[in-house]
């Protein structure tokens, strides 16, 4: 069973390493990984997806907030906001090209690049929808594709709290 | 006021009331060694090898409840300290261990003396630092301190370029220090939000009734206790939490000291080389208490059959070990000190039952015991230790049989006189323990139970011992083989003794004698007390051989992948 986890992170050399040592050092499977900076500059955010049973995510999240460098470890529910990014270049002749752009454009993606014989497209969503894509491509030559791990924000109100916000308020 | 880098260690070392400190000389760290050539408020241990000055610098740490610090240089002498860095980490052993690195702009070039070594200590570590701006070498230092004594304790480092301890900056005493708690980490973030207090106060009490309910149910306790009440000093409430309930009380290696060894209802070690009377208690029991104690594979073995008629209530102040290794029925998560105050204020006193006299008839049925074989029998020797020592001295030991049999054969009575590598099970731990522990309790008397293989692999500290003449005794029990190797070999490999025997190529008198240090031989059971006692009445250090026949076992034992009640003897 796949858990996404949010971890807010000192913005600082060394705790990426920390993190993704804890995960093998402790045998847990990290299915991906994403981090960057929040709208504080001195706090990073991770989006960790774990594969595992109950047992595991809640020896992971304990685990992580043994770390001095962890200021807080969420479980985030599927039903938030996942998201994806994949580039996919693919091959696109004259013959093709249109269906291709076609095919994009109902997966509400993008053209990011254009030559004669290639097309690079630009997706988001959550991986199934990626997994869906890369499917309808498939048959006319994906050459390259990178993506990137999960992140994912709770929807309404519901947010990943620490300290500093409460002394704003 | 500005100082160097280094002088600001310095006086950032004596805010936190170090007196003691281990270490080592060498290349990256010399402008901090300059600023101890003037520094008299501190004492600076030079130890053979950086690995003793950080067992010495545990020992210490042990023995007192203070932190133990260390100071190296960098590569080879950073790499030195990782056995015992990872020794304290399994133990919960409170170090701060300064290590010098290249300077800032050699880094990552593969320098002279360079290793990466918050990269090698991380799993190691509570954390690590390496200090890449000068300004923030202060608030390091006094960070680094309070995370190695707070909560679980747990060794840190701080990685201090040379160029770092060159650098003039502000210092300005901790009390004026404004800066304070600024140093951000998620540490300070973390801590003390109001609605989380409320929070965990609730979800305390609401464990602590479920524990009373399961307390006051229950027909057959018993209280496992671990290593956690040593740290927390809560060896009076423990006494005083069974005393209430009627509970008979085991205690894990790192455990001993924790309960009083002469109580009658403290039932010994448990675990593979727990007593019978232990493990049957454990295997029938209805209800498990753990105090600090954190279900080792040592002491469970197999989990499925671990306790199968008990409710399990944990109790530790970490709470990654709630759950961690078996299912508990009551997690509570706090000082074991604090709660076992409370559940002692709470609990309804219980009446003794049959359970008592079932635990009373298996020790009775089931004491430790050994069979004379004509040498020395090494729980002979612990026992006259103990009958001569009363039980006041503080005893450290190697690791291997001779560990297991000063746990078993020795009575503690208080938390911080068993001082031995529990989780690690670090050969040549004891020696350099031995060193800190004297230095920092010179009140007591300390002994140093070993083998001569794990003796062998750091004895080169004998020059420690000789250099400040420390009155150790260190009491060798040699059986001129591995013998906890050689006793799995005979139990579980055919006897096929593979790479486990030693010839008598070392002759322990000489050896001794190449240090200044004196030297007596136990070769029969009858000489030890006489040996023995002169031993201890000596102000100086002095190394004892026992002759142990190479066949003596430790026993009980439960075969790897049994159940705790599956015992051999």
């Amino acid at each position: 069973m796949k858990h996404i986890l949010g971890v807010l992170v000192e913005n600082r050399p060394g705790v990426l390493s920390k993190v993704s040592g804890l995960f093998s050092r402790r045998g847990f499977n990290i299915e991906s990984l994403a981090v960057g900076i929040t709208e504080n500059p001195d706090i990073s955010r991770m989006t960790i997806v774990v594969d595992g049973d109950d047992y595991t995510v809640e020896q992971v999240t304990k685990q992580l907030n043994k770390l001095i460098d962890v200021i807080k470890v969420a479980n985030i529910g599927r039903e938030s906001v996942i998201r994806e990014l994949a580039l996919i270049k693919v091959k696109a002749t004259s013959a093709t090209r249109n269906e291709i752009i076609e095919i994009a454009n109902i997966f509400r993606a993008n053209i990011v690049d254009i030559s004669k014989n290639y097309l690079t497209i630009e997706i988001t969503g959550d991986s199934e929808k990626i997994a869906a894509l890369e499917d309808m491509l498939r048959d006319f030559g994906i050459k390259e594709m990178v993506r990137t791990g999960a992140i994912a924000i709770d929807r309404g109100s519901k947010m990943i709290k620490y300290d500093e916000d409460k002394e704003e308020k | 006021m500005k100082l160097k880098g280094a002088q600001v260690l310095i006086e950032c070392l004596k805010e936190q009331g170090v007196d003691i400190i281990f270490g080592y000389p060498g290349g990256a760290v010399l402008p901090i060694y300059d600023a101890l050539y003037d520094t008299k408020e501190i004492t600076h241990i030079l130890t053979a090898h950086e690995q003793g000055a950080t067992h010495a610098a545990d020992g210490y740490a042990r023995a007192t409840g203070k932190v133990g610090v260390v100071i190296v240089t960098s590569g080879p002498g950073a790499t030195n300290t990782v056995t015992g860095i990872a020794t304290a980490y399994m133990d919960s052993v409170p170090l701060v261990v300064f290590t010098g690195q290249v300077a800032s702009s050699l880094i990552g070039r593969d320098s002279f003396q360079e290793v990466d070594i918050t990269g090698i200590t991380t799993p190691i570590t509570k954390h690590n630092y390496i200090v890449k701006d000068a300004k923030e070498l202060p608030h390091i230092i006094r960070q680094a301190f309070a995370i190695a004594r707070s909560g679980r304790p747990g060794p840190v480092v701080v990685d201090i370029p040379k160029d770092i301890q060159t650098t003039l900056i502000e210092y300005q005493p901790a009390s004026e220090d404004l800066y304070g708690g600024k140093l951000n980490n998620g540490l300070a973030r973390k801590s003390s939000e109001a609605a989380e207090d409320e929070s965990y106060a609730k979800e305390l009490e609401n464990s602590i009734q479920k524990a009373i309910v399961a307390i006051e149910e229950c027909e057959r306790p018993v209280i496992y206790a671990g290593g956690g009440v040593n740290i927390s000093g809560a060896n009076e409430e423990l006494l005083a939490f069974a005393e209430k309930i009627k509970a008979p009380v085991s205690c894990s290696l790192m455990g001993m000291g924790a309960f009083p060894g002469t109580h009658p209802y403290y039932m010994g070690m448990v675990g593979m080389h727990g007593t019978r009377c232990s493990n049957y208690a454990f295997s029938k029991c209805d209800l498990l208490i753990a105090v600090g104690a954190r279900f080792s594979d040592r002491v469970i073995s197999d989990v499925k059959r671990f306790a199968p008629y008990a409710k399990i209530i944990h109790i530790d102040i970490d709470p990654a070990e709630l759950g961690k290794n078996v299912e508990t029925h009551v997690e509570i998560c706090g000082d074991v000190k604090d709660v076992l105050r409370i559940l002692n204020e709470r609990v309804k006193e219980r009446q003794e039952n049959g359970w008592n006299d079932q635990i009373r008839q298996w020790k009775e049925e089931y004491p430790l015991k050994y069979t004379d074989n004509g040498k020395v029998n090494p729980q002979y020797v612990i026992e006259t230790l103990y009958k001569l020592t009363e039980g006041d001295a503080i005893i450290t030991t190697e690791v291997g049989q001779n560990q297991m049999w000063a746990a078993q054969f020795y009575k503690f009575k208080a938390p911080r006189t068993f001082i031995s590598s529990g989780g690690l099970g670090t050969m040549g731990y004891g020696l350099g323990a031995s060193i800190g522990a004297a230095l920092g309790r010179p009140d007591k008397k300390v002994i140093n139970i070993a083998g001569d293989g794990s003796f062998m692999m750091n004895s080169t500290e004998l020059a420690t011992v000789a250099r400040y003449n420390i009155p150790i005794v260190q009491l060798v029990l040699n059986n001129r083989v591995l013998g906890m190797v050689r006793q799995w070999q005979d139990l579980f490999f055919e006897k096929r003794y593979s790479h486990s025997s030693f010839g008598n190529e070392v002759d322990f008198m000489k050896l001794a004698e190449a240090y200044g240090i004196k030297a007596m031989r136990i070769r029969k059971n009858d000489e030890a007390e006489g040996v023995l006692s002169k031993a201890l009445a000596m102000n100086e250090p002095v190394v004892v051989e026992c002759e142990v026949h190479p066949d003596e076992k430790v026993y009980p034992i439960v075969p790897a992948g049994a159940a705790i009640d599956e015992l051999i003897d």
